[in-house]
């Protein structure tokens, strides 16, 4: 064991929390000089979160943090690069058109005589020489495979005599080998005596490389263990912990009687990720896509309401092929998606509440020339607002300044506004408070003993699992099983989830860039 | 100490009519002959035109967009209004004028949204074809169509009221109920506020987008028809720099330059208060060599309220 007694990193009861919702409670944690440190847990569990905190990014609202002995006070990207805290990012920082060596030392170039001295390449060859590093300091950037550049990155970190590397999800766009180089690398920085601390969802990269690891559930810290004699099993059952979804499991409307396809898609591929696609739901339905995060269930469901082209494949929608589709198509035949991002893809937070609701209606409320029929709007919007009990009740409020779990309440209304045949729902309850997501999940109830057909994606599985019916398993843009998801217990569909990308990292090579 | 948060946002809203009644005020107090009704008649006659455009071009920025070709749309409308007027019928010619300047909008909005590029850069690149076709109708020579039929729009009065300022109302209420009233004028804000959310609203975006520019040209074409028979003169140079006095009031009058928010009457507000500007250099027979430096000025100013307290 080469880890060493000191400590670079000190978490003493950090906590945080996104508009009222808490994401991590009380986190002690220490992080000893020159080991490789992982963290793991569920998606939204935390551990992104964490890393974020110690790299600068995110202020903890609560506890204290010492790096290198003395408080982390003003904790920002530069004052944490200045004590030596780096971050390396999911998306690359480089500049494509210069070369590696001249990426190394963005920003701290030497000059001679005021003109740019242009000895970046010596200067490389020295970090190349004390780390044992490898890669060529003239070639361009963009010629360079990804596992490359992330190699720079941390040369760039290392020119910066950072001793302490916070990796978030580095692997996630790597092929298999790919990922050994990178592990090597890693290793390679604790034998000069930097600490790494690697974030990820492959439980069986951070085995294999971390001294240590810490488990992180719903943002408190679980149990931080030698990963030495750890399994991957032992991980999992401490990422879900005890049975806490059994209050969910009683949402589950009752099977629908009839079952009558009212969507079915078969064979779809897509340029976004998408790769033969098959499945169905029935009247009446709820049916869980149930993935990892970048596992292409977002791309799936695009695709399937023309949000995203397709190369191949049908869509039928009430046993008729739907073709030409577009969102506008989709909404016509009844057919909605409620986008995951809700800033970005779902609200446009200029406009008042009410045009928010009936944007994709307008044609209903469409009189004369296009005139907007006022009283009928406003009485549709009323309804809505009281339905799903959106706070500020005013009908023109200004939704920029609404909590994310009312917002999240709008843009559900928004979708359910002239009851659609078929819902899709991209993680409708993520980033909300425990009320919203209660009506959110009644709502989805409702939908299904209206006969509407359900297709749910969410991160959280006892989410999705607790509601759906049925639930197909989703991995590389693809559904990979189907299950029961009232027989299936939620950690083996975990387990099964990380096993099947495990196996499909070390195959064939997934074109990850275009999941993400 | 008065509450911060509630004072400023109202500033910011209403900055360009606080500075419209600031500058009428003054005026009235330095000089007799300016709040006058044929002062400042004159001045609503004057700027008709570019009034017009600035309503048409409050639209596209709206949506998102930006037309640096409606100068030169204005050009090409302009020659051809005129030589239609001078060859053909002179009532031809003035009712041409706008349809040339919705085809151009039309082609305008076809080559952006096929193309999918930027509308600044696809209308830099029209605005040069447009104005060299204005060259080539007109052979690069003036058309003078002096007739009488051809000049009543620019010059005429109907009980004691410009034509032309009355073209202007009608267009001003007309695009205002537009944006404000109608589900197209609701798609326009959606589509400059957030795109995707539009697009996966079921929104067809690329038709909002080409029809705020065909709305653009058009109003380019009236306001060449006005300005053409006002000086009973068509010329391939005319229009030129018009499209930024257009953008210059549309953004002074409050309208995001990054689209989703707006309104016409904005625009009107800083149209006029250019207009004012100037006219005050006029009447007060202030030194013309600080008129650039003091229109800069309020520009500025209008910005620096406009953008006060927007980091939150």
């Amino acid at each position: 064991m080469t880890v060493n007694s000191d400590t670079c990193v000190r978490l003493r009861g950090i906590g945080k929390s996104f508009s009222g919702v808490s994401v991590l409670r009380d986190v002690n944690l220490d992080i000893a000089v020159g080991e490789i440190h992982g963290l793991v847990g569920e998606n939204g569990a935390g551990k992104s979160t964490l890393g974020k905190i110690i790299g600068g990014h995110y202020a903890y609202d609560t506890g204290r943090m010492h790096v290198f002995g003395s408080p982390a006070e003003n904790w920002t990207p530069p004052q944490a690069l200045s004590k030596g805290v780096v971050t390396m990012h999911q998306e690359l920082q480089l500049v494509p058109e210069l070369t590696v060596a001249q990426n190394v030392f963005l920003g701290m170039e030497r000059n001679r005589f005021s003109v740019l001295a242009n000895d970046e390449n010596e200067r490389l060859a020295s970090i190349l020489e004390r780390t044992g590093l490898q890669v060529d300091g003239r070639a361009r950037v963009s010629s360079l495979s990804i596992a490359d550049r992330q190699k720079i990155e941390i040369l760039r970190a290392i020119a910066r005599d950072a001793r302490v590397i916070v990796m978030d999800e580095p692997t996630s766009s790597l092929a298999a080998d790919e990922i050994q180089r990178l592990h090597e690398t890693m290793l390679n920085l604790r034998r000069n005596g930097r600490t790494v601390i690697y974030v990820s969802h492959y439980l069986d990269n951070i085995l294999e490389v971390s001294d240590r690891v810490t488990v992180l559930r719903d943002g408190d810290l679980v149990a931080t263990r030698p990963s030495a004699g750890t399994t991957r099993q032992d991980l999992v059952s401490e990422m879900l912990g005890g049975s806490r979804d059994t209050t969910i499991h009683s949402l589950r409307p009752p099977e629908p009687d009839r079952d009558v396809t009212q969507l079915e898609v078969r064979s779809l591929s897509s340029p976004n990720g998408t790769t033969n696609v098959s499945l169905r739901v029935g009247r009446g339905e709820i049916v869980g896509l149930v993935g990892l995060v970048g596992s292409g269930r977002s791309e799936i469901v695009r695709a399937i309401v023309g949000a995203d082209a397709a190369t191949e494949g049908t869509v039928l929608v009430r046993g008729k092929q739907y073709r030409r589709r577009s969102p506008a198509r989709s909404t016509a035949l009844g057919m909605v998606l409620m986008p995951e991002d809700r800033r970005n893809q779902g609200l446009v937070l200029a406009m008042p509440v009410r045009s928010n609701l009936t944007l994709p209606h307008l044609a209903r409320f469409s009189g004369l020339f296009g005139r907007i029929r006022n009283r009928s709007e406003r009485r549709q919007s009323r309804r809505t607002i009281d339905l799903f009990d959106v706070k500020p009740r005013q009908i023109d409020g200004d939704i920029a300044t609404y909590s994310g779990g009312n917002q999240q309440k709008v843009l559900l209304g928004k979708w359910l506004l002239r009851n659609p045949s078929i819902v899709i729902l991209d993680e409708p309850s993520r980033g909300v408070d425990v009320g919203a997501r209660r009506r959110i999940h009644e709502a989805i109830g409702e939908l299904s003993k209206n006969g509407a057909s359900v297709l749910l994606i969410s991160s959280e599985l006892e989410e999705a699992l607790g509601l759906a019916h049925r639930a197909y398993l989703v991995s590389g843009g693809t559904v990979v099983g189907e299950i029961d998801p009232a027989a299936e217990p939620v950690d083996k569909v975990l387990q099964a989830l990380f096993e099947i990308r495990a196996a499909s990292k070390s195959g064939a090579p997934q074109h990850a860039g275009a999941l993400q | 100490m008065i509450d911060r948060h509630k004072v400023t946002p109202f500033l910011r809203d209403y900055a360009v009519l606080i500075m419209l009644a600031g500058l009428l005020a003054t005026l009235t107090l330095l000089s007799d002959n300016f709040f006058t009704y044929r002062n400042l008649l004159n001045i609503l006659n004057q700027n008709a035109p570019l009034a017009i455009m600035a309503c048409g071009m409050t639209l596209v920025i709206i949506g998102g967009g930006f037309d640096l070709s409606v100068g030169a749309t204005f050009a090409v409308s302009g020659v051809c209004a005129a030589w239609v007027g001078l060859h053909i019928d002179p009532f031809l010619g003035l009712a041409i004028a706008p349809l040339v300047g919705l085809m151009l909008g039309l082609v305008n909005g076809l080559l952006i949204t096929w193309l999918n590029v930027h509308s600044f850069l696809a209308t830099i690149a029209t605005s040069l074809v447009f104005k060299g076709t204005a060259i080539v109708i007109s052979d690069g020579r003036l058309i003078p169509v002096r007739i009488d039929d051809f000049t009543w729009l620019g010059r005429g009065k109907i009980g004691g009221v410009f034509i032309a300022v009355i073209v202007l109302a009608v267009f001003a209420v007309a695009l205002s109920l537009f944006l404000t009233r109608t589900t197209y004028g609701r798609r326009i804000f959606a589509v400059g506020g957030n795109e995707e959310a539009a697009v996966l609203s079921g929104i067809r975006t690329k038709r909002v987008r080409i029809m705020t520019f065909a709305i653009a040209g058009l109003t380019a074409g009236v306001a060449a028809a006005i300005s053409v028979s006002r000086i009973s003169m068509g010329q391939a140079t005319a229009g030129t720099g018009l499209e930024l006095q257009a953008i210059a009031a549309v953004i002074l009058g409050g309208t995001s330059i990054f689209g989703g928010a707006g309104a016409v009457w904005r625009s009107l507000a800083g149209v006029f208060l250019l207009a004012l500007i100037n006219n005050g250099f006029n009447i007060l027979n202030a030194d013309p060599f600080y008129r650039d430096l003091t229109t800069g000025v309020v520009i500025l100013g209008a910005i620096g309220i406009s953008a006060s307290g927007k980091s939150r």
